[in-house]
């Protein structure tokens, strides 16, 4: 009984952010709830921060000067504040690029290797970890994508752009899914991200963990699978235009609550 | 030495409830790889928690045991600050003992 109240309650107060009191929703959103007890995201992020602290590569270097934006070796709070623009590099760049970034300059990686490598395969699989330990540190906090830089306005004006983009054989746009509230694919709710979604939604719920494949997806294998679904041709790895939609997506998700690493179906 | 696991234990009115997550291919050893060959069986056969030093549960885990297991038992007893350890040891002989303080 004490269970069952403190389930409802849970729904009741869900980071899931449930607007519409739609009967399916709320059950996938109590099965949720209910796996995220044991969520195995926690384990790549465990293999994460041992790997942000063990020195590895060619120069045998750790992580942890590593600048994600908030000064060399600070990690709590940088994820809600990717993607932002870097001066040493001279662009705008997500969680997941920046990484490759350090990994090259600190660590000494070839990085036109790493960006070539399968998703989870090699130093992929080591990005992927590193992204979710990352992600873990900024748990709750709220998403603060920065437009300070004329080219972080930039990249959000090319994400939307792109975000519009009919394309590929379908004749699809990411807005052709995500434009409107209210919407679902079978059971699956389809947020509207040309606007905030809300806590724990969208942007704010990558890198997450899907239990249908058992695999960890941080936003580069999103962004990718969601090109793979229209059948676009495939995105290279941390490209700008995969950035210009994180910029566009985080932007308009300011102030939502992160719930990264989260769990999925 | 297998992976770390990620492991919670809270102690309250009298009882204590311990939820781990261990890390584990947990492979079942009837699926078939692109070739059709078949991948064999890893995955964790035993799993033991002990609460200072005294065993409180022992598991037989087969191949219906999916990827990464989470695992969740309550047992009488246990107070903040005490020790639980959980254990398990898989069909090609590695295994893993990870330790807590039950809070």
């Amino acid at each position: 009984m004490k269970r069952k109240l403190a389930l409802v309650a849970v729904l009741a107060s869900s980071v899931m952010g449930l607007a519409h009191a739609n009967d399916v929703e709320a059950g996938i959103a109590q099965y949720r709830e209910m796996l995220q007890d044991g969520n195995p995201a926690e384990l790549f992020e465990m293999a994460g921060e041992e790997l942000w602290t063990t020195p590895r590569g060619p120069k045998n270097a750790t992580m942890e000067k590593c600048d994600l934006g908030k000064g060399p070796g600070v990690v709590a709070a940088a994820f809600v504040e990717l993607p932002r623009y870097f001066a040493d590099t001279g662009r705008v760049q997500d969680l997941e690029s920046r990484i490759v970034t350090c990994m090259v300059s600190l660590q000494g990686f070839d990085e036109a290797k790493i960006l070539k490598t399968g998703y989870a395969k090699g130093e992929q699989a080591n990005v992927r970890d590193m992204a979710t330990y990352v992600a873990g540190a900024s748990r709750e906090l709220k998403i603060n994508v920065p437009q300070d830089h004329q080219k972080e306005r930039e990249m959000y004006e090319v994400g939307k752009r792109l975000f519009f983009m009919r394309s590929g054989p379908h004749d699809f746009a990411c807005a052709t899914c995500h434009a409107e509230d209210n919407k679902r694919i079978r059971l699956q709710g389809l947020p509207n991200l040309t606007g905030n979604p809300g806590d724990g939604i969208g942007f704010a719920a990558w890198p997450a963990y899907r239990v249908g494949n058992g695999q960890m997806w941080p936003m580069q294998k999103r962004l990718n699978d969601c090109y793979r679904q229209q059948r676009f041709p495939e995105p290279k790895f941390a490209s700008d235009a995969t950035i210009a939609l994180g910029v566009y997506m985080g932007v308009n998700a300011k102030d939502a609550k992160s719930i990264a690493p989260a769990i999925k179906r | 030495m297998g992976k770390p696991m990620r492991i919670r234990a809270k102690a309250a009115n009298g009882e204590t409830t311990v939820r781990a997550l261990m890390a584990h291919i947990m492979e079942g050893g009837q699926r078939k790889d692109s070739s059709g060959n078949r991948i064999p069986a890893h995955h964790i056969t035993d799993v033991t928690a002990s609460h200072n030093g005294k065993t409180v549960l022992t598991a037989q885990w087969g191949s219906a045991v999916s990827q990464n297991p989470f695992l969740a038992f309550t047992f009488k007893g246990g107070a903040a600050g005490e020790k639980l350890a959980i254990s398990w040891k898989d069909n090609k002989g590695d295994s893993r003992t990870d330790e807590v303080t039950i809070s």
